[in-house]
């Protein structure tokens, strides 16, 4: 497996190539560039997972843990150090088919979304950044690697973001996205210096002893550990940075904001996961109603927004929360006992990261044909866009959870892990998927049915996208058809490592499936239609919420009324008053003495070389009178 | 015979030095390009000898060579052979191109003067490696002699090192006379710090203190920088300054090990005294030239604080500075040359605008910079991390607690010039020009080292196992 080395060096020579020399390659080349080391990158990783998920497993039945490549980077003790290392397990495996199958569709699909744009090449030199940040920090062998490519992650997003950089939006945004999740970082970073000085090693398994010797210590560091984790997912209350973040390319919203990087925080969940469910049960159930919350709160402003890439923003939010809410909801590391929402919050990840970046996809050839993310300027598009109509559809049916679709049956085992967990649980959750079936066909129905904007259509008729964006879209739309018939998912990820097989568990299938298609047919009723009667209504009966709602209630407020009125006024200002004013001056003072001094003994030397004996055969004198006095 | 092979490098150094001269002779004038090539040549060898050179003991132990000498001979090899590839500007030139064959062959005398000192066995030895670095030494700083600084700085620096040379002969011989022996392996059994013996210590001590240019037996150096063909500054500001340390570093703790109490007091106020009153000269200094020699009278003060903590983990740290210290310096060095070969100027209001004009040199000097100031991730911060660790390990928190207020007065300095590159706004910056092949073989070296010698963990381990043979 020596080879997995080039899954992180060629999208990171890449990115030297077209970052260093980009500029002077023509667009076309620069493209090509960074799409053919993805799909070098992508053959390599299905090999990967071929050749690992095909060989033998261990005598207690799990795969074996392969570490392929490890560097002892910076050592502090005989335990303590930093390593960087390649690890392959069951789920940093799937995360590699995951990550390069949505980026090299991403890479694919950009040729024809980013035709023509300034700084093309700066773009793809950005992608294969990111590509190998994310790529880098799902194979760490450590806590601390993940750190460094975590932190790298968030820079790629930053710049991706910001790529429109003439764009005040798209500046504040990422502006807003990279402060927001450094500082969510603060806290993971507390936690893995917390981690690392308890445990004596910034590997995933310390020794027995220490685990059992570090009492509380533990879940504050992996709580901590989360609230890293809760920043580049986007949990509530830090989630307020990826719905502007969609002022980036959509290409990037579908590859880091949809699919990869913000599952980050749960993949982390993921990966420390033998701990939480071993030393901090309360930890890992505070993720799960964190989740819970972040996936209504997401679900209800969805409903509300008029931006495209909002509804699917907040629907992403919505979704991630479910991963969270699947993994918190574990009791123990037996899938059939209480360690089911393992499995299945990595299942949902993979179901989803596919069709939700298809959404994405499919949303970027819509504004590329209407030149706008307002539903208002959409409607009717099904008779211009008919690939883009039926691949979306498809993504609509698995979110909404609609079988055979792929995301019925990952948020049928999330459901049921639940319902295992408490029944309340297991309703709350029903209900958020049947809003997730809501909004989502809401949205279709805003876009592909009811009244055209003739008035716009005129100047501009929509038309369909080129194959190398229609491509993509259809090649992750049979994906979401058939990846949820991978029935052996649980053979590959589960909580323990041992195969286990994935049943429906009949009442909550069909509990959920009804949910969804009353969903369905209420948001039929009130949207497909020319006019919207009835939303109108409620719009109008029920402003405050429907504002409310509308302004994500509030919370971007909230967040601006704690740091603008309260940390700068009080806090800020004081200090900026006392810094500017007190060690300022104090500085400048110490400046002036300094310089002062230096004139002061500048005439010592005065280029007479009697002078210099004298000082020297001085100093000797005073030496050894000091030393003999001492 | 198995001593003799542990001198291979000396060996390879006297066959070097005669080659040069031959070679000097038989080719045809002009013959500075050839020349030049040869010297890089002959020093890339000279720096492999060094690498494989074994440990061991040659002449009835007046010569002991170990593997962090070895690795320190190297380091000094290396350094000349970055000041052999910047020198070549300046000996194209009408009036120094005939001088080029003596250039080279000068600077490899000193150079094997440095290899005496650094693996000597005797204050004997010692004595005479010292001289045989400083005399040829004289001659450098004077090659130039029809300018009248240069001729100056030759006589100032001839006339300081007599004397120097002078008073710490007199300590040698107070020594030989308490301990009866010249041979280091055996006095340390006899010096247990009788008064006379201290103030031996001391004398001792001040003739290599004129040599690494500790205050107060600095004064020659910023006449001498400032005169001397600025080659030959960079020379005498790394290389000279890297054998002084170390011999420094290594008679201390093995022949001075029973006065470590005294000598760690004398170093201690010396470092303290030097890094200050350097900073303090320094701020005020308009001249690269002077200015880069306060700085390193402020960096050997540094330097000296691996000495100081008188452990394997000091010297390693001590030899670790050295080599960061040796691509940073000659970096700046070697475009305050080609700066001057080309506008004839060394003040700092040359470098104003000048990264306008030469974007990559102004890169080069703005990370050399940023390296002695100690700014992370350069290769800097991590020697001055680790010279400071070593020394507050043994209890000298006091001294690095002085040291570390000091480095942000040098920092204000080295910005000083990087302020002057970048922001200073003027009508006439310096030209923009190209320097030769080879010069930008050696600055791109340098670079790398700069950025590379820090994030690379392995080379202090390697340093730390020598040292720790020691």
């Amino acid at each position: 497996m020596e080879y997995t080395i080039f899954i992180l060096a060629l999208p990171m020579l890449s990115f030297l190539l077209l970052g260093l020399a980009g500029m002077k390659m023509p667009h076309k080349v620069a493209g090509a560039i960074g799409t053919l080391s993805l799909g070098i990158v992508t053959v390599l990783s299905y090999m990967t997972a071929f050749s690992y998920f095909t060989a033998p497993r261990t005598a207690e039945g799990t795969f074996e843990t392969l570490v392929p490549w490890n560097f002892e980077w910076l050592p502090f003790t005989e335990s303590l150090h930093i390593d960087m290392g390649i690890l392959l397990d069951p789920i940093s495996v799937m995360m590699l088919v995951v990550i390069s199958t949505v980026s090299l569709m991403v890479h694919i699909y950009s040729f024809g979304y980013m035709k023509g744009e300034v700084g093309f090449q700066r773009y793809y030199a950005f992608l294969s950044l990111f590509s190998m940040s994310m790529l880098g920090l799902v194979v760490a062998t450590n806590i601390f690697q993940m750190y460094v490519f975590w932190e790298l992650v968030g820079v790629s997003s930053y710049l991706l973001i910001g790529f429109y950089y003439t764009k005040p939006e798209a500046i504040a945004a990422s502006k807003k996205a990279f402060i927001v999740t450094r500082f969510a970082d603060l806290g993971f970073l507390v936690g893995i210096l917390i981690y690392g000085y308890y445990m004596q090693t910034f590997e995933f398994d310390p020794a027995q002893e220490r685990l059992m010797q570090a009492g509380m210590v533990l879940p504050l560091a992996l709580g901590l550990m989360f609230v890293g984790g809760a920043g580049k997912s986007a949990m509530f209350p830090l989630h307020i940075w990826l719905p502007d973040a969609m002022e980036g390319p959509t290409p990037v919203s579908a590859l880091i904001h949809a699919a990869t990087m913000v599952v980050a925080g749960v993949y982390l969940v993921a990966r420390m996961f033998p701990l939480f469910v071993g030393f901090a049960p309360e930890t890992l159930h505070i993720v799960a109603y964190v989740g819970a919350f972040t996936a209504f709160y997401a679900a209800s402003v969805a409903c509300a927004q008029s931006d495209i890439k909002r509804v699917l923003a907040f629907s992403t939010i919505s979704q991630i929360g479910f991963m969270m809410v699947a993994l918190g909801v574990c009791t123990s590391m037996d899938p059939h006992e209480g360690g089911l929402g393992y499995m299945a919050g990595m299942f949902h990840l993979f179901t989803h990261a596919m069709f939700k970046a298809l959404l994405f996809l499919g949303a970027g050839c819509i504004i590329h044909a209407v030149h706008s993310n307002e539903m208002s300027t959409m409607g009717g598009l099904r008779k211009y866009m008919p690939i883009t109509h039926i691949t979306f559809l498809i993504a609509c049916l698995a979110i909404a959870g609609i079988p055979p679709f792929s995301g019925f049956f990952s948020k049928d085992e999330i459901l049921a892990a639940c319902f295992q967990f408490s029944p309340a649980m297991g309703w709350i959750m029903t209900i958020i998927a049947g809003m997730t079936a809501f909004y989502m066909f809401r949205l279709y129905y805003g876009i592909f049915w009811g009244t055209e904007n003739k008035e716009l259509h005129e100047h501009h008729t929509p038309h369909e996208s080129p194959l190398s964006m229609t491509f993509p879209l259809m090649f992750l739309a049979l994906i979401t058809i058939v990846c949820g018939w991978i029935q052996p998912f649980g053979h590959f990820v589960s909580s323990n490592g041992h195969a286990y097989d994935i049943h429906l568990d009949m009442s909550v299938a069909a509990t959920s499936v009804i949910v969804a298609l009353v969903a369905i047919a209420l948001a039929t009723w009130m949207y497909a239609r020319d006019r919207q009667p009835v939303a109108d209504m409620l719009a109008k009966r029920f402003a405050t919420l429907h504002r409310a709602a509308y302004k994500r209630f509030y919370m971007d407020e909230v967040w601006m009324f704690v740091t603008k009125r309260i940390i700068f006024r009080c806090v800020s200002k004081p200090l900026a008053w006392f810094d500017r004013h007190a060690i300022d001056q104090f500085m400048n003072f110490m400046a002036w003495c300094t310089n002062a001094a230096g004139g002061t003994i500048q005439p010592l030397q005065n280029g007479k070389i009697q002078t210099y004996t004298q000082w020297f055969f001085g100093g000797i004198i005073v030496l050894v009178i000091i030393l003999l006095l001492s | 015979m198995n001593g003799f092979l542990s001198m291979q490098a000396e060996f390879g150094m006297v066959a070097a030095i005669v080659v040069m001269l031959l070679a000097d002779l038989i080719l045809k004038r002009p013959n500075h390009k050839p020349l030049q090539t040869l010297a890089v040549v002959l020093t890339l060898a000279l720096t492999v000898l060094c690498l494989t050179e074994p440990a061991g003991e040659a002449f009835g132990g007046m010569y002991v060579n170990t593997s962090i000498a070895s690795a320190v001979k190297a380091i000094l090899t290396a350094g000349t052979l970055l000041v052999f590839t910047l020198a070549g500007r300046w000996l194209e030139r009408e009036d120094t191109a005939h001088k080029a064959g003596e250039f080279y062959t000068l600077t490899l005398c000193t150079l094997f003067g440095m290899y005496l000192m650094v693996s000597s066995g005797s204050f004997l030895t010692f004595y005479i490696g010292l001289e045989t670095a400083s005399i040829p030494m004289a001659c450098l700083v004077a090659l130039d002699k029809w300018r009248r600084q240069s001729a100056e700085a030759g006589a100032k620096f001839i006339l300081s090192s007599m004397f120097s040379s002078a008073l710490m002969l007199y300590g040698v011989s107070m020594l030989y006379g308490t301990s009866g022996t010249a041979y280091f392996a055996d006095a340390a059994a006899m010096l247990t710090g009788t008064p006379l013996q201290i103030a031996a210590m001391v004398f001792f001590f001040a003739g290599l203190g004129f040599k690494l240019s500790l205050v107060p037996f600095h004064a020659w150096t910023p006449d001498t920088y400032q005169g001397a063909p600025t080659p030959v500054t960079g020379y005498l500001s790394v290389v000279s300054k890297g054998a002084a340390a170390f011999a420094l570093t290594a008679i201390l703790m093995k022949v001075f090990g029973q006065m470590v109490e005294d000598w760690s007091l004398m170093l201690g106020i010396i470092i303290v005294v030097t890094i200050t009153v350097a900073n303090l000269f320094a701020v005020l200094q308009k001249d690269m030239k002077r200015f880069m020699a306060y700085s390193s009278i402020s960096q050997a003060g540094y330097l000296v604080l691996g000495t100081l903590a008188g452990s394997g983990q000091g010297m390693a740290s001590l030899v670790y500075y050295l080599a960061v210290y040796v691509v940073a310096n000659l970096a700046i060095f070697g475009i305050i040359g080609i700066v001057e070969q080309q506008t004839g100027r060394t003040g700092r209001d040359a470098y104003n605008g000048f990264y306008r004009t030469n974007p990559h040199l102004t890169f080069i000097m703005t990370l050399a910079l940023f390296s002695l100031g100690g700014i992370p991730p350069f290769a800097g911060f991590f020697s001055k991390f680790f010279v400071f660790a070593s020394a507050f390990h043994t209890g000298h928190w006091l001294v690095v607690f002085l040291a570390l207020v000091n480095t942000i007065i040098s920092l204000y300095y080295y910005l000083l010039v990087v302020k002057a590159m970048f922001i200073t706004q003027t009508d006439s910056p310096a030209p923009a020009f190209k320097s030769p092949a080879l010069a930008r073989t050696g600055l791109v070296i340098c670079l790398a080292g700069i950025l590379v010698l820090g994030i690379c963990s392995g080379v202090y381990d390697w340093l730390t196992e020598l040292s720790m043979q020691f």
